[in-house]
């Protein structure tokens, strides 16, 4: 019974505070040989989209933050991951196109701002078109809609909406007239965008009055100074982004009098306001080669790409192999898992002999084996996937604002989006 | 506008109008990402309509206040997206305009090293 006793108190001193304190912060994947982070496929489900022959895999992506928690991983994306992770590269920037790379975002902030680029980033575009006289064959509706859709180089973060019950003046309104003729005799022309003539003095057509002609006859807008005495149009006008594009035909003996005003809006209303052409994003392409593609089977690879991903590395002692050379341009038409009879002669199956190869091609032929011909059959050995986070951003400008302007103004919008929602529930 | 219960107020629907897919689907992700949300997800009563119901559920925590702090996450993301990204456009207009320096130097200096040579064959 003592020794017992005795043998308890020996074990019950030998557990010291030290040690007691260490128990309490003791995480089993500080140890050496637990594996950190998560088994391979299951990271390849989280970051992945994997792109097979039918249609992709895992591209919805697991948000819920403590989806790996069970492995250690935090799978969170809040503000510092954010901040740490987040890059962006840029590719091209050109006046009008922008081709640059996100790293670390998330897909649902991404498309936000596509979205936003799209329809709700504002510009200035013609609105309300006057007709004087238009003896065309274009109608006149026909023609105030091309009008509309005629692009214009003006900052709108210089203009205010007009709202209905506003009086179009020089904060608000830009003014177009277009008056052409083609006179009897000539042959028939074009009547193109060159043709709209600004006037920074606002509108010159009259409007009718009810009072005498005594009163100050009134123009349709009512602009207190010159557009032209703004520091930001002084020196370049306001006109629209390219001078050719074709409005109308006119021909001998036609003439077509307007005047258009141009007003602030954006792509919801009208897809005439998106100021981008276009903005897209795709995902960052991953093209691995799961076995090795040698010789023959290497430059079959190479010529089956239609974008030139691959490449031949010579290896010495004449013999090649296939490297993925240009991941970028991959556009996934999935050619190189298609299956397909192979172009080149394949000697992987043959004998390699040069008369089994003739016997060999006369033998598929009227037996159709897949070995003798070598039928392609490479879904096993090539993984197409995309990577989740990146995404390759483009943006094409109509010509009003240099598309980094763009960006950075959808973001801003976003933003203000976030602090309205806020403002309300406070 | 909140629609919940007055004695339970971690369980609640939030209608924000005038909003679409844009804002909703973005604030979902950066709500999802809180360990407080059980429940965070959004739905477009009709198309028509310019309307979002914003589901959010925690595990304790009144609604409001963690919808809030999930919109505020989304703002400062965003901040942060935009400074990063002003970053980057310097960088490469600088990148661009050392590089055209550089070609127009190399230029002038092949001119005037072939004009030099011409003197000299005369």
């Amino acid at each position: 019974m003592e020794s017992v006793e005795e043998e308890e108190e020996e074990v019950r001193r030998i557990v010291t505070d030290e040690e007691k304190l260490e128990a309490k912060n003791f995480n089993i994947f500080d140890l050496p040989d637990v594996p950190k982070g998560l088994p391979p496929h299951l990271e390849l489900q989280r970051t992945r989209v994997v792109c097979e022959v039918g249609a992709p895999l895992h591209a919805t992506g697991t948000i819920y933050s403590g989806a790996y928690i069970s492995s250690g991983v935090d799978n969170s994306v809040n503000l510092e991951n954010f901040s740490e992770d987040f890059k962006v590269d840029v590719i091209s920037l050109t006046e009008t196109d922008m081709v640059f790379d996100m790293i670390g975002i998330p897909q649902g902030i991404a498309n936000a701002f596509r979205r936003i680029l799209l329809a709700e980033l504002p510009s200035m575009a013609i609105e309300k078109v006057f007709v004087v006289n238009n003896t065309s064959i274009i109608q006149d509706e026909v023609l105030a809609h091309r009008l509309g859709l005629i692009p214009i180089v003006a900052d709108p973060r210089l203009f205010e909406y007009l709202s209905e019950n506003d009086q179009p003046n020089e904060r608000n309104t830009i003014v177009f007239k277009l008056h052409v003729k083609c006179p009897k005799g000539d042959p028939r022309r074009k009547v193109l965008s060159s043709e709209l003539k600004w006037l920074p003095n606002g509108s010159e057509l009259l409007k009718e009055s009810a009072g005498g002609s005594t009163t100050n006859p009134k123009t349709h807008t009512s602009f207190s100074r010159s557009q032209d005495s703004f520091p930001e149009f002084a020196d370049n006008p306001i006109m629209p982004s390219f001078e050719d594009i074709l409005i109308a035909k006119l021909g001998p003996g036609q003439e077509i009098e307007l005047e258009a005003h141009a007003v602030k809006g954006i792509g919801k209303t009208h897809a005439k306001w998106s100021p981008v052409a276009t903005a897209w994003y795709r995902m960052f392409p991953e093209v691995i080669l799961l076995k090795e593609f040698e010789g023959k089977h290497a430059e079959e690879l190479v010529k089956v790409c239609p974008r030139k991903v691959f490449d031949i590395e010579e290896m010495g002692q004449g013999r090649k192999r296939a490297t993925v050379a240009r991941p970028r341009d991959c556009s996934l038409c999935r050619e190189c898992l298609r299956e397909g009879d192979e172009t080149i002669e394949g000697e992987a199956n043959s004998k390699g002999k040069a008369e089994a190869k003739s016997e060999g091609k006369a033998e598929a032929k009227s037996e159709g084996k897949a070995e003798a011909k070598g039928k392609r059959d490479w879904v096993d050995q090539v993984a197409l996937r995309r990577v989740k986070n990146h995404f390759i951003f483009t943006i094409e400008s109509t010509g009003s604002q240099p598309p980094d302007v763009l960006f950075t103004e959808a973001v801003k919008i976003l933003e203000d989006k976030c602090e309205r929602v806020i403002s309300e529930l406070s | 506008m909140e629609h919940g219960s007055f004695k339970d107020n971690s369980h609640a629907t939030f209608t924000l109008g005038e909003e679409d897919h844009t804002l909703a689907n973005a604030v979902r992700f950066v709500l999802n990402q809180d360990p407080r949300v059980t429940v965070g997800a959004y739905t477009i009563p009709h198309p028509s309509l310019e309307k979002v119901n914003i589901r959010v559920q925690t595990t304790g925590d009144p609604a409001k206040e963690v919808f809030k702090d999930a919109c505020q996450e989304l703002m400062q993301m965003n901040r942060h997206v935009r400074s990063v990204f002003d970053k980057a456009v310097t960088e490469y207009k600088a990148e661009q305009e050392r590089k055209e320096k550089k070609a127009a130097e190399e230029l002038k200096r092949q001119r005037e090293l072939f004009g030099s040579m011409d003197i000299e064959s005369n």
